[in-house]
C-alpha cells in the first residue's frame, strides 16, 4: 500500500513537471509578449520601443529560451514562480488571493451536481411511468449540450434582472453564489446523471440482483441498497474528469456572474500573456487532478472489496 | 498654450475651436437643461452648464434640488488589468478609476481645450517651448498630510520617467525632459532638450497626476494594489482585482480645478467600481438598479437608456479617430494612388449609420472633433467609389476573373490583424472596398496577437485610434521622426517637419495653421485613413447627476451626486 502511494507520487511528480514545462513553451510560441501588451494600454502603441526592450530585458525576456527555462523552473522548485509582469505582484500571492473563491464555487457547484445528478438518475431509472422515465432521461444529453455560458445568462436573466432574488455580480454573501454555482452544476450534473443511470441499468439486469428480489428485499432496498452503490463505481471513476470540468465550467460561470477567482485570473493572464501566472495556474491544475485521481483510487477498495489496489498497482 | 497668454483666464475661448460642430448641438441642449433647473438653483445650474463639455447627446436630468451630499455611486467597468495606479496605467477603465484620485498641475477646459489652472496656480512657457515653469497654489496636499510643493513635483515625475515602458503614457509625454529644477519651494521649472508645446496639455492628464513623494518610494506592486497617497479628491479605500475598486471622499481637498463647479469635498460618500466582464450582466445590471451607471453598454443595447429612468451621454474622445494604417514599407501600399483610392472606396457614414449609436459621427478628419486644434476636412474624405475605380484604373490595377484588381500578377490584397470591437465596421469596410476590386482579409483576435503581430511590423494594415486632447498626437501616431518611427513605418517626408514645427509652435495662429496643413497632407496622400471616431457613452440611472466628461472624454465624478 505505501509502495503504490510512493509510485503514485513520483508519477504525480512528473505529471507536474511535464504540465509546467510544455506550458511554457505553449506560452512561448503564442505570438505576443507580456511587456509588449502591457505597454500599448488599449490603443495605437505611443512608447518608444527602446524603453519596451529595456523591460524585457529587466525581465529576462531577450535571454535564450532553454536559458529563461531552467531559471524558471529552478524558481518553481523552490515554489518561486516569478511575478506578475502586468502588475508586479508574486505570481502565487495573485493565484492564492481568489483561490478560496474558486474552491467556494466549485465545492457548491459539485454539491449541487452530485445531488442533482444522482436525483435525476434515480428518478429516471426507478420510475414505473415509461413517459416519465423518457422525459427525464433526455435531460443529461440536453444538460451537455446547452452551452454553460447561454445557461449563466438565462439564470442572470430570470433570478437576478427579472425577479431580482439574487445578485448578478459580486462574491459578497451567500446569495451571491447560488446563481454561479447552479450554472457550473448544471453540466457537471447532466454528466453524473448521464453515467449513473446507463450503469443503474446495468447492474438492475445483473443476475445478483435477482437474486436479491427472490429473497424477498423490497425494491427500495434493492435499488438504493445494492444497484446504486455498485453503480457508482463507474461515476467514480469519472470524478477526475469532472473536477477537470469544474474548473473548465469556473472560467465561464465567474466571467458570467463576475466573480473574482482563478477562472477569471486564467483569462486575464492567458490574455495578457502573463507567463508567471499561467504557469502557476496549470502547476495548480495539476496538482488538483493528481491529487483527485490519488484520492480516487484509494476510495475504490471502501466502495468495493473485490478491488484491491496492491494488486492493481503490479498488474 | 499660448507663451504669453499665461493662464489666469480660464475659459478664454480659442476662436480656432469655436466651430459650429463643437457648440451648436450641445450648447442648445443645454440651454433648456438650465431652464429645467429652475430659479433657485440658477446659478448652480449655470456653472454646471457651463462646464459640462462638449457632448453631443447631452440629457443629463435637470436637478430638482441642489446637489445633495452622500451615498454611494456603483459604476460598473468591464476590464480588469490589476493595475490602478495613475502613473502606470494606459486602458480606459483603469483610467476611470485612476483619475478621480490624483489632482493634476493644470485642468483642460473640454469646451475649448484651454489649459486652465489647478494645483499651478500660474504658468509659462518660454518661446521655444522648451522650458515650463510652474507656480504652485499653497494649500493643497497629499492624502497623506503632506504639503504639495514643487520638490514633490520633481519626486513624481522623476518616478515616472523611472518607470520607462510601465508608465505607459506618461513616458512619452515626459521622453525628451531634460532636466527638473526647483526653483522655490512653490515654483518648479521642467527643461525639454526638444521644443514640447504639447507638454501644458499632457500636464493637466491624470497620468501626470501627483502622488506623494513617499509613494514614489512604493514597489510597482504596491502603487498598482493602489497604495499610494494621491492628490485627488477621492482616496482609495480598497481594490481586489477582478472584483472592485472602491474609492472614499477626501476630507479637507479644496483645491478644484477652475474646470469643476464643485468647490470644496466631493459630495459622494463613496464610488465603487464594480468589474463586470459580461456586456450582457452590464446591461441587465443597470436595468435592474444593481449599478448606478457605466461607460461600457454596447451600441446595440445603448437605446434601452434613452428615458425610461435612465440619462446618456455621448462624447467623442479627442485624438486620432479609429484609422487603418498602411504599412507603407511594403510595396502596393507604398503607392500613393493605392491608398487614396482605398480612402475614396470607404463609405464613413454608412459605418456610423448602420454599426453604431446615432451619436456617433465619421471621421471629418484624422483628429476627431473633439481635439484641440480640430479642423473639418469631410471634403477630402467623401465617399467616391467612381474615384477610387478611376485612380486604380489609371495606375494599371485591372479587374481580374474574380473582381479583384491586379497588377504584374499580383492581386490588390491586404489583410489587417484588430482586436477592436465592434469588429462588424472592419466587415463593412471589407464589402465597400471589394465593390471597387480591393481585397481586404480580416483576422480578428486578441489585443495579444495584433501586439505581436505589429511589434514584428508584419501587417499590411494596423487599426486603432489613440486618446489625447492635443493635436501633437498626429506626431505620436504618424511621425516618422519619433522613436517609434510612425505607424506607417515610411520614411520621413515633408510632413514630418511640419509635425515637427506643430510641436515648436506655441502661438495658437501658428500652430494652428501647421496642424492644419500636416493633417491635409496625411489625408491627401491617404497615409492615414479615418474612418470614425471613437466615443465615451455615460449610461445611467435618472437618480445620478453630474457625472461629467473632462477634455480627454474621461470620467470626472468630482462634481457627481446621487439624488435621494
Amino acid at each position: 500500500m505505501l509502495r503504490y502511494v510512493g509510485q503514485r507520487l513520483l508519477q504525480g511528480a512528473f505529471v507536474l513537471w511535464a504540465a509546467y514545462t510544455v506550458s511554457f513553451f505553449i506560452l512561448y510560441l503564442l505570438p505576443g509578449d507580456a511587456v509588449s501588451i502591457m505597454a500599448s494600454g488599449d490603443e495605437q502603441n505611443a512608447v518608444d520601443p527602446a524603453l519596451v526592450a529595456k523591460l524585457r530585458s529587466e525581465y529576462g525576456l531577450d535571454r535564450p529560451l532553454y536559458e529563461q527555462y531552467f531559471i524558471a523552473l529552478g524558481r518553481a522548485l523552490q515554489l518561486d514562480f516569478g511575478i506578475s509582469i502586468k502588475n508586479g505582484v508574486a505570481a502565487t500571492r495573485s493565484v492564492a488571493e481568489v483561490l478560496p473563491e474558486t474552491i467556494k464555487l466549485a465545492a457548491a457547484g459539485f454539491a449541487l451536481a452530485v445531488l442533482l445528478g444522482s436525483a435525476l438518475a434515480t428518478a429516471a431509472t426507478f420510475s414505473r411511468n415509461p413517459w416519465v422515465r423518457q422525459a427525464l432521461g433526455s435531460l443529461p444529453p440536453l444538460g451537455i449540450a446547452v452551452p454553460t455560458f447561454w445557461i449563466g445568462l438565462l439564470l442572470l436573466q430570470l433570478f437576478s434582472f427579472r425577479l431580482r432574488l439574487f445578485p448578478a455580480i459580486g462574491n459578497d454573501g451567500a446569495a451571491s453564489i447560488v446563481l454561479p454555482a447552479l450554472t457550473l452544476a448544471i453540466p457537471t450534473a447532466a454528466v453524473i446523471a448521464q453515467l449513473l443511470s446507463r450503469s443503474l441499468r446495468q447492474t438492475l439486469g445483473e443476475p445478483y440482483i435477482e437474486q436479491v428480489r427472490a429473497k424477498g428485499a423490497s425494491e427500495a432496498l434493492i435499488n438504493f441498497g445494492h444497484a446504486l452503490r455498485n453503480a457508482a463505481i463507474p461515476t467514480l471513476t469519472m470524478l477526475g474528469i469532472l473536477v477537470g470540468n469544474l474548473l473548465a465550467g469556473a472560467v465561464v460561470s465567474e466571467t458570467v456572474f463576475s466573480r473574482a477567482g482563478i477562472g477569471r485570473l486564467t483569462v486575464t493572464a492567458v490574455n495578457s500573456r502573463d507567463i508567471p501566472v499561467v504557469q502557476t495556474l496549470v502547476v495548480l491544475a495539476a496538482v488538483i487532478f493528481v491529487v483527485t485521481s490519488l484520492v480516487v483510487d484509494l476510495i475504490y477498495p471502501l466502495v468495493d472489496p473485490r478491488i484491491n489496489i496492491g494488486k492493481t498497482a503490479k498488474a | 498654450m499660448n507663451a504669453r497668454n499665461t493662464t489666469t483666464e480660464p475659459g478664454t475661448a480659442g476662436p480656432d475651436l469655436a466651430g459650429p460642430d463643437l457648440a451648436g448641438p450641445a450648447r442648445g441642449r443645454r440651454i433648456s437643461r438650465t431652464a429645467a433647473a429652475g430659479t433657485l438653483l440658477g446659478t448652480v445650474a449655470l456653472l454646471i452648464a457651463s462646464c459640462g463639455g462638449t457632448s453631443d447627446a447631452g440629457s443629463q436630468p435637470g436637478a430638482g434640488t441642489g446637489p445633495v451630499r452622500g451615498g454611494n455611486l456603483n459604476f460598473a467597468i468591464s476590464v480588469d488589468r490589476g493595475c490602478i495606479d495613475p502613473q502606470q496605467v494606459g486602458n480606459n477603465d483603469a483610467i476611470a478609476v485612476a483619475r478621480q484620485t490624483v489632482a493634476s498641475l493644470t485642468s483642460q477646459d473640454p469646451k475649448t481645450g484651454e489649459i486652465v489652472p489647478w494645483l499651478a496656480e500660474k504658468f509659462e512657457a518660454n518661446k521655444d517651448a522648451t522650458s515650463f515653469t510652474f507656480t504652485l497654489r499653497s494649500g493643497a496636499t497629499f492624502a497623506d498630510g503632506t504639503a504639495i510643493d514643487a520638490q514633490s513635483v520633481k519626486t513624481n515625475f522623476e518616478a515616472i520617467k523611472a518607470l520607462g515602458a510601465k508608465a505607459t503614457l506618461g513616458s512619452t509625454y515626459l521622453s525628451d525632459v531634460s532636466g527638473i529644477t526647483v526653483k522655490d519651494p512653490k515654483t518648479v521649472v521642467v527643461d525639454f532638450a526638444k521644443p514640447n508645446a504639447q507638454f501644458l496639455q499632457a500636464t493637466s492628464t491624470f497620468t501626470l497626476g501627483l502622488l506623494s513623494p513617499a509613494s514614489a518610494k512604493l514597489s510597482d506592486a504596491d502603487r498598482c494594489a493602489g497604495k499610494f497617497e494621491g492628490s485627488g479628491p477621492f482616496t482609495v479605500k480598497s481594490y481586489t482585482v477582478d472584483k472592485e475598486a472602491v474609492l472614499e471622499r477626501r476630507e479637507g481637498y479644496a483645491w478644484p480645478a477652475a474646470t469643476n463647479s464643485n468647490k470644496g469635498e466631493v459630495y459622494l460618500d463613496t464610488v465603487t467600481f464594480k468589474i463586470i466582464p459580461e456586456a450582457g450582466n452590464r446591461t441587465g445590471s443597470l436595468q435592474s438598479g444593481q449599478i448606478d451607471a457605466t461607460a461600457a453598454i454596447s451600441a446595440a443595447d445603448i437605446k434601452l437608456f434613452d428615458g425610461n429612468g435612465f440619462w446618456k451621454e455621448t462624447r467623442a474622445n479627442p485624438g486620432v479617430v479609429y484609422n487603418l494604417y498602411s504599412n507603407e514599407s511594403t510595396p502596393k501600399l507604398k503607392e500613393t494612388a493605392v491608398r487614396q483610392a482605398i480612402s475614396k472606396a470607404i463609405n464613413r457614414e454608412e459605418i456610423t449609420k448602420t454599426l453604431l449609436t446615432e451619436a456617433d459621427q465619421p471621421a471629418k478628419g484624422v483628429l476627431s472633433h473633439t481635439t484641440p486644434f480640430f479642423k473639418d476636412f469631410s471634403e477630402l474624405l467623401k465617399f467616391d467609389p467612381d474615384g477610387a475605380k478611376k485612380l486604380l484604373d489609371d495606375a494599371g490595377w485591372k479587374p481580374g476573373a474574380d473582381g479583384i484588381r491586379a497588377k504584374n500578377g499580383q492581386r490588390l490584397s491586404f489583410s489587417v490583424t484588430y482586436w477592436q470591437s465592434p469588429k462588424e465596421v472592419l466587415e463593412l469596410v471589407q464589402q465597400q472596398l471589394k465593390a471597387v476590386g480591393i481585397d481586404l482579409q480580416l483576422k480578428f483576435t486578441t489585443i495579444a496577437d495584433v501586439t505581436a503581430a505589429q511589434a514584428n511590423k508584419d501587417y499590411d494594415f494596423s487599426y486603432g485610434n489613440l486618446t489625447r486632447s492635443d493635436p501633437d498626437v498626429l506626431r505620436t501616431v504618424f511621425g516618422a521622426n519619433t522613436a517609434r518611427g510612425g505607424s506607417n513605418l515610411r520614411p520621413a517626408l515633408p510632413v514630418d517637419t511640419t509635425l515637427g514645427e506643430q510641436a515648436a509652435a506655441l502661438d495658437k495662429n501658428a500652430r494652428q495653421r501647421l496642424v492644419d496643413q500636416a493633417q491635409e497632407a496625411l489625408i491627401k496622400d491617404a497615409h492615414s485613413i479615418p474612418l470614425y471616431e471613437l466615443s465615451t457613452t455615460i449610461s445611467a440611472s435618472e437618480k445620478v447627476h453630474d457625472l461629467k466628461f473632462e477634455a480627454s472624454s474621461r470620467l470626472d465624478f468630482y462634481d457627481a451626486w446621487l439624488s435621494k
